[in-house]
């Protein structure tokens, strides 16, 4: 059985255009399904604005989609900010970007560990204690920086901090929303690689969000790749960046810097990811894409099945798929 | 070598008595595209700060930085305003700061065109729309009337590449130029600048943390850590032959793109603070290699062709 299931799922938000402007509906997430097994990591991938982070959003119980469904072990979400929902909290966490801005300035790093045992009721103070300690040492914190507050620490060792955090009360998953952009190369390796060994260790399952594919092939068993608010392409990370099927999958991988020679040769999209407000009709890459016919324009190509697993939403993926032969 | 663009030597910086740079040799020549590479406080930043005078009055700047022959560090500031933004000009990583928010863009280029090439209002003007025109922006006779946040990140960095180019500098700095932007825009900007740069002549210094945009860029690569440039080589050769045990590190650390995937050989520990720093090479804490040797400032060894590295193990660092 699914961890987590996401089904239909879509997130409607009203914004005005203007302070007196007409209110206009706009899908930051747009009809998007996946599931997620225990110990197994899903990777989403976008640019700014595709939904990644409100995927995220949905999938830990924050924000209930606006249609569709989440189910976690099988249930529903509970309504949030309800007793359920803070119980579900011990269950599920959240990792951001900026450890810094997740952080209390004003506690030390052990009691921010502490913190969620003490509101779930878990354990009493002296078990707490050991337990904050045990955690230092999963993270690679040092005992003596337990008494140390965020600003003391170094990036990387707040992120750590972030995530002893989150595993305090030993969660079946974690949505992590770019956990490592904001790194340094050499600190970005040792993060990545202690994730890997926690989930290992631990069997949680991830929902790990990111722009920067080459760490999302790293960590991911699965791979969704997202535009204005949909699931373009999804399947095995090796196969979909070795030979990415969908257009838009096709540029954002050949735009990779790598040292070294280049694999797949560059392509360079002409102009900006569409406002998710004023979607283009049918596939709304069309705008954008390099091998456009009239169909893309008129007609939303669904999430279609192909025979190695993958799942492509592009009227051109079959003439394409034969081509890779 | 013929005669460098410019030449820095010795350059040091200390703030409040704490070293950012210590002892920076660097040449650019005409036209040429040389990459910065380091992590974060590694002081690539800082060099082409320091060498154009735009640090804040703590730092304590020695050394040379010459600009044809010419020596910047301590120049009148009426020099230093003819270079900056003139010869030598700057883009940032973050163009939605480095814009003046209440200030339409065009008026923004119009004012350095006034500035560094004496233009009048109406010339000024249609230079700006040849400029926006050359960095690509739709619709430049509209675009010129709009204001920052009327447009995209991507289309904002264009603007400050036009900005750039409106003095028409002989070499361009840009400071992580890509890093806040999307893939697929990131991927513009590069294009664009590969594409002005042959077409001006300018020469490029690019600053990044990315080894992968730097190798795609530059000819040449210069490895930074801890205020020193610790191995310089050209593109290809540094990539295929990573010679001082940080560069191979850095390479280690970054995840594949092909292949089958393997753990990421992280490098231990991190930067050291400028006031924790170990006597002799700065790497030493964090290298595999590093015995008593290490202890001594290490000097640079020529490998090759314009290939150098600052580590006393070199010998040992190639044959494994």
């Amino acid at each position: 059985m699914s961890l987590l299931d996401v089904t239909d799922a879509a997130q409607i938000y009203t914004t005005r255009r203007g302070l007196f402007g007409r209110p206009v509906k706009v899908r930051a997430v747009d009809g998007i399904s996946f599931s997620v097994q225990p110990g197994r990591t899903l990777g989403v991938v976008g640019e700014s604005g595709c939904g990644k982070s409100t995927t995220g959003r949905m999938a830990l119980g924050l924000e209930r989609p606006s249609e569709g469904s989440v189910t976690f072990e099988g249930a529903a979400m509970p309504v949030p900010r309800s007793a359920e929902w803070r119980d579900m909290r011990a269950k599920m966490q959240l990792v951001f970007q900026d450890p810094l801005g997740a952080m209390d300035r004003r506690l030390t790093i052990a009691q921010q560990i502490e913190e969620p045992l003490v509101i779930h009721r878990i354990g009493n103070a002296a078990e707490r204690k050991e337990r904050v300690a045990a955690l230092l040492v999963d993270v690679g914190l040092r005992p003596d920086h337990a008494a140390r507050h965020p600003h003391e620490l170094s990036g990387g060792q707040r992120q750590r901090a972030v995530l002893a955090r989150a595993l305090a009360t030993n969660p079946k998953l974690l949505v992590c929303d770019e956990p490592v952009s904001a790194l340094d190369v050499s600190i970005q390796a040792q993060v990545v690689n202690m994730l890997t060994d926690l989930q290992v260790a631990r069997g949680i399952a991830m929902v790990f969000i990111s722009h920067d594919l080459k760490v999302v092939r790293q960590v991911s068993h699965e791979v969704a790749v997202m535009y204005l608010g949909r699931i373009v392409e999804q399947g095995d990370p090796e196969a979909l960046f070795a030979d990415p099927a969908h257009p838009y999958t096709r540029a954002l991988v050949s735009a990779i810097p790598v040292p070294g020679p280049r694999r797949i040769p560059r392509i360079v999209l002409t102009g900006d990811p569409p406002n998710p407000a004023d979607r283009p009709s049918g596939c709304a890459f069309h705008t954008r894409c390099p091998v456009a016919i009239a169909r893309c324009k008129a007609e939303v190509p669904a999430l279609r099945h192909f025979d190695d697993g993958r799942k492509i939403a592009c009227h051109l993926a079959d003439a394409q798929t034969k081509v890779a032969e | 070598m013929a005669e460098p663009l410019v030449r820095i030597r010795g350059l040091d910086v200390k703030f409040n008595g704490l070293p950012a740079l210590r002892g920076i040799d660097l040449d650019i020549g005409k036209g040429e595209a040389v990459g910065l590479v380091g992590e974060s406080g590694c002081g690539k930043s800082v060099t082409w700060l320091a060498a154009l005078g735009l640090l804040p009055k703590k730092a304590a700047v020695s050394g040379s930085v010459t600009l044809d022959g010419a020596e910047l560090l301590g120049a009148a500031p009426a020099v230093l305003d003819d270079v900056r933004g003139g010869r030598v000009a700057m883009i940032f990583q973050d163009p939605a700061t480095a814009l003046n928010p209440v200030q339409t863009v065009g008026r923004q280029v119009c004012e350095a065109l006034t500035l560094h090439r004496g233009m009048d209002d109406a010339a000024a003007r249609a230079e700006t729309r040849r400029l926006f025109e050359m960095v690509g922006i739709p619709n430049p006779a509209q675009r010129i009337d709009v204001y920052p946040h009327e447009m995209s990140g991507g289309q904002n960095q264009r603007v400050m590449i036009a900005m750039a180019l409106a003095g028409q500098p002989e070499l361009l700095v840009a400071d992580e130029p890509t890093t806040a932007l999307d893939a697929t825009i990131q991927a513009q900007i590069l294009d664009l600048l590969r594409r002005l740069q042959a077409e001006t002549g300018m020469a490029l210094v690019l600053i990044s943390h990315d080894l992968g945009v730097v190798a795609d860029m530059c000819s040449r690569v210069c490895v930074m850590y801890a205020g020193r440039i610790v191995e310089q080589a050209p593109s290809e050769e540094l990539f295929a032959r990573p010679a001082h045990p940080y560069t191979q590190g850095l390479l280690g650390a970054l995840p594949d793109m092909v292949g089958p995937r393997r753990r990421l050989s992280a490098i231990p520990g991190g930067v050291p603070e400028p006031w924790n720093l170990p006597p002799g090479c700065a790497f030493a804490p964090r290298c595999e290699r590093a015995d008593g040797a290490c202890a001594v400032m290490p000097p640079f060894q020529a490998l090759g062709r314009d290939h150098d590295a600052a580590c006393v193990h070199l010998n040992e660092a190639v044959a494994a």
